[in-house]
C-alpha cells in the first residue's frame, strides 16, 4: 500500500477496524497520521474505541483490517515485546516483588546493557521524575503520586520514541492530577517524545495535548487543537462532549454563506453560523457556550436578535457566577459571568434578554 | 471473638454453645492423631496404655520403637524409598501444574473447564479405581491409534521406580493446579503486559515476573503433592513391589503380619515431617507475601 499521509507522518493508523466478536465493529475505519514529537490525546466516553486504538498500537490486540505503522513500517505481525514502545499502565502495573530500582532496570536488563550503564540511566530516570532517593523502595511502600512517578519513569527509562499512557492519572486526586498533567507535558516536550495520551478526561485533554482525537462510536469525530476542539466543534457530539455547552433546538430557516437563520421549536428566530447544516428546511441543533452569553444588551450590535430570558437560579462560584435561565422553553440554560466589580448578579424571578455573536453560535447536526 | 456487651442472653447462649461445638469437632478431628504419640513412648509390645504409663512412671516409657524404625532393614529400606520418590513425584506435579493452571487461566483456551475436571479428576474419583486403572495401564502400556489399534510400548512400569513416581505424579497434580489457579485469581495480568511493552518474551516474562508473584501457590501445591505422595498407600500397593515399597505401604504391611507397635513410631516421625514442613512453608509464604509488600506484616 501507498504511503498515504506525509512524509513527517510517525504513527499511522490506516483504514484500520477492529472487531471482537466478526459482527459489530468496535473500531470504524480509523486514520490518523501522528508526526514525530506529537503529544495526542484520544478522548472519548468509556465504549468509544479509543482503549482498543491503544492496545492495537501495544500489539495486545490486532487490527481486524487496515494497517498500522509505525516510522514507515507496518507493526502488525510484531509482538508486543519487539515493538519497542513504553506504556504506562491506568494501575501503574508496577512488579511488586521488585524494587523501585529494579522495576527500572528491568527493560535496561532485557536489553542487555551494562550494570554501571544500567545503573546510570535509572539515577537519570528517577531524578527526572523528582524520586532519585526512592530507588531501594518497593512500589508498596510508595504514595499513588509516587508510583506514577515511577511508572512514567520505567516507561521512559529505556528511551523509546513512543510512549502510550492509558488513562495514568485516573487514579489520583485533584490537585495531584494536575500537578501530574504538567510533569507528563513538560517531560514529554523536553525528550522530545511521540506520546499517545488516552483519557476520558476532558480537562485533561485539552490542557496536555498538542491535538485531541474525539472518539464516538468508532470513529474520530474531531482531530484538532484544544483551542479548536472547544471554539469550533464540527459536530454536535464533539460540542456536548468538551466542555459545558447549551443547545437549543430548532429549523434552518435561511442560509447565506457564513449565517443562518434558525426558528427555534419555541418560535423565536436567532442567527447563528452553519457547520455541518446545508439547507433551509433541515433540523439543527444549537450550540453556544455559557461564557458567550451577552446579558448587557447595551453590548450587542442594535440588529441581533435577542431571547427573552426568566432567571432561575443564581450560583456564586468565586471568580464566576452561574446562573440558570429559563430561555426557549428549556430550563437548562446557562449563563457564566466573570466576577468582575461592574457585574450585575441577576436576581431569580427576573426577566432578562440574552444575545451573543452569531459566530459563537454554532448551527450543528441534529 | 468477643462478645458485643449488649448481646442478648439468647446470643450469649448461643455464642458459649459455638464455642463448645468448635471445641468438641477440634477434639474429634486431633484426638486419634495425638493419641498415637505418648503411645509411640510404649516400653511394652502394646497398643495400649500401659498402668506404668498412666502412672507417668518413667520405667513405662522408652525409644525401643524408635529404635527398631531406625535399625530394621525393612523400614529403613521403606524410609529411603519413600523419600526417593516423593520429591520427584512433587517435581513432575508442580512443573506440569503449574504450567496447566496458567494455560487454564486464559480465557480464550477452549474447553478449558472440561480440561480442568479431568485433570482435577484424581482428586475425586476414589483412589482405588485409580490404582486399578494404573495397574492395568502401567503394567503394559501403549498408545490408541485410530484405525490401527494399540501401539504397544517396549516397557512396563508396574513394580518400577517410574511407574510409582508417574502414579504419585498424577496424584499431586490436583493439588497444585487449584491453589496455583487460587493465586492466580488475585494476578494482575497488566503486569504480564508491562512486561512485554518493556522487551522481555514470554519465557522471561514467565519466570522474572510471574512466577516470582505466583511462588506462594506453587509452594502450598507442592507441600500437598510431596505430603500425597509420602501417604499415600493404595496406589502404591497396586503400582508399586516389594523393591520400592513406602513407607505407608511397609506400615499397611507391618498392620497385617506382625503387629508391632513401631508402626506407632513411624506414624510420630509422619506426623512430625508433616507438621515441620506445614511450619516451613507457611514461614516461607509470609516471607514471600512480605516482600512483594502485600501484607504489612
Amino acid at each position: 500500500m501507498a504511503p498515504t499521509a506525509a512524509d513527517n507522518a510517525f504513527v499511522e493508523f490506516d483504514r484500520v477496524q477492529k472487531s471482537y466478536d466478526g459482527e459489530t465493529l468496535v473500531v470504524k475505519d480509523l486514520n490518523l497520521s501522528m508526526p514525530r514529537g506529537e503529544f495526542l490525546t484520544m478522548l472519548g466516553p468509556s465504549g468509544s474505541g479509543k482503549t482498543t486504538c491503544l492496545m492495537m498500537l501495544a500489539g495486545f490486540e490486532t487490527a481486524t483490517h487496515g494497517d498500522i505503522r509505525i516510522g514507515g513500517t507496518s507493526i502488525n505481525h510484531i509482538p508486543p515485546h519487539k515493538r519497542g514502545i513504553g506504556m504506562v499502565f491506568q494501575n501503574y502495573a508496577l512488579f511488586p516483588h521488585m524494587t523501585v530500582a529494579e522495576n527500572l532496570a528491568f527493560p535496561l536488563e532485557v536489553r542487555k546493557l551494562g550494570k554501571s550503564e544500567r545503573e546510570a540511566k535509572v539515577q537519570r530516570a528517577l531524578d527526572m521524575v523528582q524520586m532519585g532517593k526512592f530507588g531501594g523502595r518497593r512500589p508498596a511502600q510508595l504514595s499513588g503520586g509516587q508510583q506514577q512517578r515511577i511508572a512514567l519513569a520505567r516507561a521512559l527509562v529505556f528511551e523509546p520514541e513512543l510512549v502510550l499512557m492509558d488513562e495514568p492519572l485516573g487514579a489520583l486526586d485533584k490537585q495531584l492530577r494536575e500537578h501530574m498533567q504538567f510533569e507528563i507535558t513538560r517531560i514529554a516536550h523536553n525528550l522530545g517524545i511521540t506520546t499517545v495520551y488516552v483519557t476520558h478526561d476532558q480537562t485533561e485533554a485539552l490542557t496536555m495535548s498538542d491535538r485531541v482525537a474525539v472518539f464516538d462510536d468508532g470513529r474520530i469525530q474531531q482531530l484538532a487543537p484544544p483551542d479548536e476542539l472547544y471554539e469550533a466543534p464540527q459536530n454536535s457530539f464533539v460540542a456536548q462532549f468538551i466542555g459545558e455547552n447549551n443547545t437549543l433546538t430548532g429549523v434552518i430557516k435561511s442560509i447565506d454563506g457564513g449565517r443562518c437563520a434558525v426558528q427555534l421549536d419555541s418560535g423565536e428566530v436567532i442567527d447563528a453560523m452553519p457547520v455541518n447544516v446545508s439547507k433551509p428546511g433541515e433540523r439543527t441543533k444549537v450550540s453556544i457556550r455559557p461564557e458567550r452569553v451577552e446579558i448587557n444588551k447595551s453590548r450587542l450590535s442594535p440588529d441581533a436578535h435577542t431571547l427573552k430570558a426568566e432567571v432561575l437560579e443564581f450560583i456564586y462560584m468565586g471568580d464566576i457566577f452561574r446562573t440558570r435561565l429559563r430561555v426557549a422553553g428549556r430550563e437548562d440554560f446557562i449563563v457564566k459571568t466573570r466576577n468582575a466589580p461592574d457585574q450585575v448578579r441577576l436576581q431569580p424571578g427576573t426577566t432578562i434578554e440574552i444575545g451573543w455573536l452569531p459566530e459563537d453560535c454554532r448551527a450543528l447536526d441534529a | 471473638m468477643a462478645l458485643p456487651i449488649y448481646a442478648s442472653t439468647t446470643q450469649r447462649v448461643w455464642h458459649y454453645s459455638y464455642l463448645t461445638i468448635c471445641g468438641l469437632i477440634f477434639f474429634f478431628l486431633i484426638a486419634p492423631i495425638l493419641v498415637i504419640i505418648p503411645l509411640s513412648f510404649n516400653a511394652q509390645n502394646f497398643f495400649t496404655f500401659t498402668p506404668e504409663m498412666l502412672r507417668f512412671d518413667p520405667a513405662g516409657y522408652s525409644l525401643k520403637h524408635y529404635n527398631d524404625f531406625f535399625t530394621n532393614s525393612d523400614w529403613q529400606l521403606a524410609m529411603k524409598n519413600s523419600l526417593k520418590i516423593a520429591p520427584v513425584a512433587t517435581l513432575i506435579s508442580v512443573s506440569l501444574g503449574t504450567l496447566a493452571a496458567i494455560g487454564l487461566s486464559q480465557s480464550h483456551v477452549p474447553g478449558r473447564r472440561a480440561i480442568m475436571a479431568t485433570l482435577i479428576s484424581p482428586m475425586i474419583v476414589p483412589l482405588i479405581i485409580s490404582a486399578t486403572g494404573m495397574y492395568f495401564f502401567y503394567s503394559n502400556p501403549y498408545i490408541p491409534i485410530p484405525f490401527y489399534g494399540k501401539l504397544y510400548l517396549p516397557f512396563t512400569l508396574t513394580g518400577e521406580y517410574w511407574g510409582v513416581v508417574l502414579a504419585h505424579a498424577a496424584l499431586g497434580i490436583p493439588f497444585v493446579i487449584i491453589t496455583v489457579t487460587a493465586t492466580l485469581v488475585g494476578f494482575d495480568k497488566s503486569l504480564t503486559r508491562a512486561s512485554a511493552m518493556m522487551g522481555a518474551g514470554p519465557v522471561r516474562t514467565f519466570f522474572r515476573v510471574q512466577m516470582p508473584l505466583i511462588m506462594p501457590g506453587v509452594i502450598s501445591g507442592a507441600l500437598f503433592a510431596f505430603i500425597t505422595s509420602f501417604d499415600e498407600v493404595v496406589v502404591v500397593l497396586f503400582v508399586g513391589s516389594a523393591q520400592n515399597k513406602t513407607l505407608p505401604w511397609q506400615m499397611f504391611i507391618g498392620l497385617r503380619e506382625q503387629i508391632s507397635p513401631t508402626i506407632l513410631a513411624a506414624a510420630t516421625i509422619l506426623i512430625t515431617v508433616s507438621v515441620i514442613l506445614l511450619l516451613v512453608v507457611e514461614l516461607l509464604r509470609r516471607r514471600s507475601e512480605r516482600l512483594r509488600g502485600m501484607s504489612p506484616g
